[in-house]
């Protein structure tokens, strides 16, 4: 270790009310060095990367910067020393441009108005870093996520930055985007800027950390250099993982869905395949595929203009949700908390919002048959809960993924399409989730899993098939769908 | 909270546990009674079964108003036009009541109403107007309806059974009274007991994870606003009744007294949250108030201050309750 690291923690500690986030938490940067922060959800990455941030407060402790006691009373003075966070939920003013929107802490102006050229001119000195694409003069609401989070993540470059935060910066990316944005974040660790990187993806810490702290429940685990994958996630949840992706000894059964030359105009086209009950039908591909865009289709989402859908060989037309639902198809939405759950009401709301009609007579809801029919899926799937009264807003994301889930099983669906289930929770629920997945196609459920974390989809994917601007490449049974392939597949060009 | 408080609750068995009374209740209730109490003791007046019965007649047509803009609120929406609503409905029942007899009359409030409140809410849908500006349109448009059909002049009314609705009794008890509660139970019991209005509190809470629970978002839009449409035909006639006349400029304003309660009473703004109990007592609130302030000889004028410095603390009450459960969040 050289002499004086950037920055410097020495036993931090943060208790909100009734709950210790933090207890005496020691972590250091160097300049020039990507410091992996890895540990479940609950673990205290937040809180101590708002620590760093300047956006909360620690209880006790000390942080030094170069060798100088700081206070780091608010954002604002965190960004004046030249610490950048790039968080999760994005910060972004979607009415303003790109441009405006990464210059936004410094706005270049001349004789007190905005100075739009400047503000161009930085804006693409920003996004060239980056290697990307980005229109500079379109509203920030018009793009989508992973463009969203370039913005976000140029914003954060546009200014000299010291100490660079970065909480799961890649989880709406495309793998070329993640591409350049490593290597953007390799060449500032070159220049002397310290990186503090926070993702979900084991793989993306180990590749890009030079060495990596696991916190678990709020304290500190330990420090590691190891690029082995199992120690961390050893250390992370304090047990061993042998098998992330257990794969289910499952009888596959007779069809249950089939999808012949469906195209939607714009979004994808001529797919065809099928899937059979108790089997897991992987959807391969980038953002941007359709692969996202096929799953709605099959809910009634998205307009279908050719094609035909059946289920249990009988043609069906789904042109609502409410169609989907009744024939038996349910459907996980990627993003939980805007299009899974409504978060201001409780479990028990959201949990049964499919199958009121089934559970009402003239209207009216039997409550204490619906209290019956949560209780016991709550119970079944390990919901963790105060309450079935309580708001989804107050559950882990494991758990509201879980909830999400559970709304789907009250169907007893004949085919549930799963788009990202496990994305932002934490290994733990991951593996409740596989679990639950395991036991579904056991009793004879078909599910289509549309996931861009790709071990995961080969994990589990009986067959996979492989997306490419919103045509089918090919379809691969379990044996031949290795990464190197489907990566390969998705990925290039038109010739496969 | 954090998993860790999730994780130690868990643990606990997990059981039906009764809604818990929060800060905002509580203060809405307290603040009622303490303002009930402080008039007791000011004014010798105010504590008597004439006078109570005076403000809840006073507060009937307001109430009913805000129970139909509690339901487009919760979902979400916003519905200016309540106040026009309660002059047009007014003069076409007392107009046809004139010709074709009470039932028909009333009827022909309600269903005008009723089909403005449909107007609105497809208008919305369909189109994609917002609901600010689609019911703002209403509001002049009906206003307008209301005084073609009226000429401009006032309609009386006549039919016993029409004015019994608006100046009856029945025992100590006015009408409007009893069909405020009325409205207000049937509001709770729809609200709170059926598909429905889960349905409401799920398009107002999230639209767009209602449209993933296959919810009709469409259907559950344009009914709030039919439902608040009728009732606001409902305060029309009520409100004709108890005149004995239907004025063309009746129910001028109503809408802002209606959102008010509403807010009042603490349902957001955004929507999803708060429920048609809480706008009652915040109706009363409001008529209480201004009752009070009538039996204090406060200048009319300093009255509307008065209202407007409540609904602000009222609401910021209920904020200091949503900080303190907040702070902590992780």
């Amino acid at each position: 270790m050289n002499a004086t690291p950037l920055l410097s923690l020495r036993g931090i500690s943060k208790t909100y009310p009734g709950v210790v986030a933090l207890s005496g938490i020691d972590f250091d940067l160097q300049a020039g060095e990507v410091h992996g922060l890895v540990g479940e959800n609950g673990a205290g990455k937040t809180t101590l990367l708002k620590i760093i941030g300047g956006a909360e407060r620690a209880d006790t402790g000390v942080i030094e910067l170069q060798g100088r006691r700081v206070a780091l009373a608010s954002p604002r003075e965190a960004q004046a020393l030249g610490i950048r966070s790039i968080h999760q939920e994005f910060n972004l003013f979607p009415a303003l441009t790109v441009a405006e929107n990464i210059c936004l802490d410094h706005l270049p102006t001349r004789v007190g108005l905005l100075d739009g050229r400047s503000v161009r001119a930085q804006a693409r000195e920003a996004i060239g870093k980056l290697g990307v694409q980005l229109p500079l003069d379109t509203p920030v609401r018009q793009l989508n996520v992973a463009d969203q989070q370039l913005v976000e993540i140029a914003r954060a470059l546009s200014a000299e930055a010291r100490v660079l935060i970065m909480d799961e910066p890649t989880s709406a990316l495309t793998e070329r985007e993640i591409e350049a944005l490593f290597a953007v974040v390799r060449s500032l660790r070159d220049h002397g800027v310290g990186v503090v990187f926070v993702s979900h993806r084991m793989e993306e810490v180990l590749e890009l950390s030079d060495r990596v702290t696991v916190l678990r429940d709020g304290r500190l685990v330990g420090e590691t250099s190891t690029h082995d994958r199992g120690e961390v996630i050893r250390m992370m949840v304090g047990r061993q993982l042998d098998d992330l992706y257990p794969k289910a000894n499952v009888q596959i059964g007779p069809e249950t869905l089939s999808v012949h030359g469906l195209t939607s105009a714009g979004r994808f086209t001529d797919v065809t395949f099928c899937l059979h009950r108790g089997e897991i039908l992987g959807i391969a591909g980038v953002i941007g595929s359709g692969r996202t865009s096929i799953g709605k289709a099959l809910f009634g989402m998205v307009p279908i203009n050719r094609g035909t859908v059946a289920v249990d060989q009988r043609p069906v037309h789904i042109r609502s949700p409410r169609d989907a639902l009744r024939v038996g198809i349910g459907y996980l939405p990627e993003d939980r908390k805007t299009l899974g759950l409504v978060l201001s009401l409780s479990v028990r709301h959201n949990e049964t919002h499919v199958i009121l009609p089934r559970i009402s007579r003239f209207g009216w809801v039997d409550r204490g048959r619906e209290r019956d029919i949560v209780t016991r899926r709550v119970q079944e799937l390990r919901i963790r809960t105060p309450s079935l009264d309580a708001q989804a807003l107050h559950l882990s994301g494991g758990n509201q993924q879980k909830l999400v889930l559970a709304k789907w099983l009250e169907i007893r669906p004949a085919a549930l399409i799963l788009d990202e289930p496990t994305r932002g929770v934490d290994v733990g629920a991951k593996a409740e989730i596989y679990q639950i997945m395991g036991d579904l196609v056991r009793g004879g459920v078909g599910i289509i899993l549309i996931s861009s974390d790709l071990p995961e989809l080969l994990g589990l994917a009986d067959r996979v098939v492989v997306l490419r601007d919103g045509r089918v490449v090919t379809t691969l049974d379990r044996p031949d769908a290795t990464q190197e392939r489907v990566l390969h597949m998705v990925t290039m060009g038109a010739a496969a | 909270m954090t998993e860790r408080t999730r994780a130690r609750k868990s643990r606990a068995s997990i059981v039906a546990r009764p809604t818990t009374i929060s800060v905002a209740d509580y203060g809405l209730v307290l603040a009622f009674l303490a303002l009930c109490a402080a008039l007791t003791v000011l004014t010798p007046t105010f504590f008597t079964s004439q006078n109570i019965l005076n403000v809840g007649r006073q507060v009937s047509v307001t109430a009913i108003l805000a129970a139909g803009q509690t339901f487009v609120i919760l979902a979400a929406g916003i519905d200016l036009s309540v106040g026009s609503l309660v002059g047009l409905a007014g003069v076409v029942a007392a107009g046809v009541a004139l010709h074709a007899g009470f039932v028909a009359g009333i009827g022909a409030g309600l269903g005008v109403a009723a089909l403005a409140g449909l107007v609105d809410g497809m208008a919305i849908m369909l189109i994609r107007i917002p609901d600010f500006v689609v019911t703002l349109a209403m509001l002049s448009a009906a206003r307008g309806l209301d005084l073609i059909y009226s000429g401009g002049e006032p309609i009386g009314v006549a039919s016993q059974p029409f004015l019994y609705l608006g100046a009856g009794y029945v025992g100590p008890v006015p009408v409007p009274i009893i069909i405020m509660l009325l409205v207000f139970a049937a509001s709770h019991v729809v609200l709170r007991y059926t598909a429905f209005g889960r349905y409401v509190y799920a398009v107002g809470g999230n639209r767009r994870a209602a449209a993933y629970s296959a919810i009709d978002v469409r259907r559950v839009r344009i009914a709030v606003y039919v439902i608040s449409g009728m009732l606001a035909g409902l305060a029309g006639v009520v409100l004709a009744g108890r005149l004995a006349t239907a004025d063309p400029q009746a129910g001028v304003g109503y809408e802002l007294d209606s959102i008010a309660a509403v807010v009042l009473g603490g349902t957001s703004l955004f929507g999803g949250e708060g429920s048609v109990a809480r706008t009652l007592l915040g109706a009363l609130i409001l008529g209480v108030l201004s009752n009070g302030m009538n039996l204090l000889d406060v200048s009319p004028f300093y009255q509307q201050v008065a209202e407007g410095v409540v609904i602000v603390l009222a609401v910021a009450i209920s904020h200091i309750d949503e900080l303190r459960s907040r702070s902590g969040a992780d």
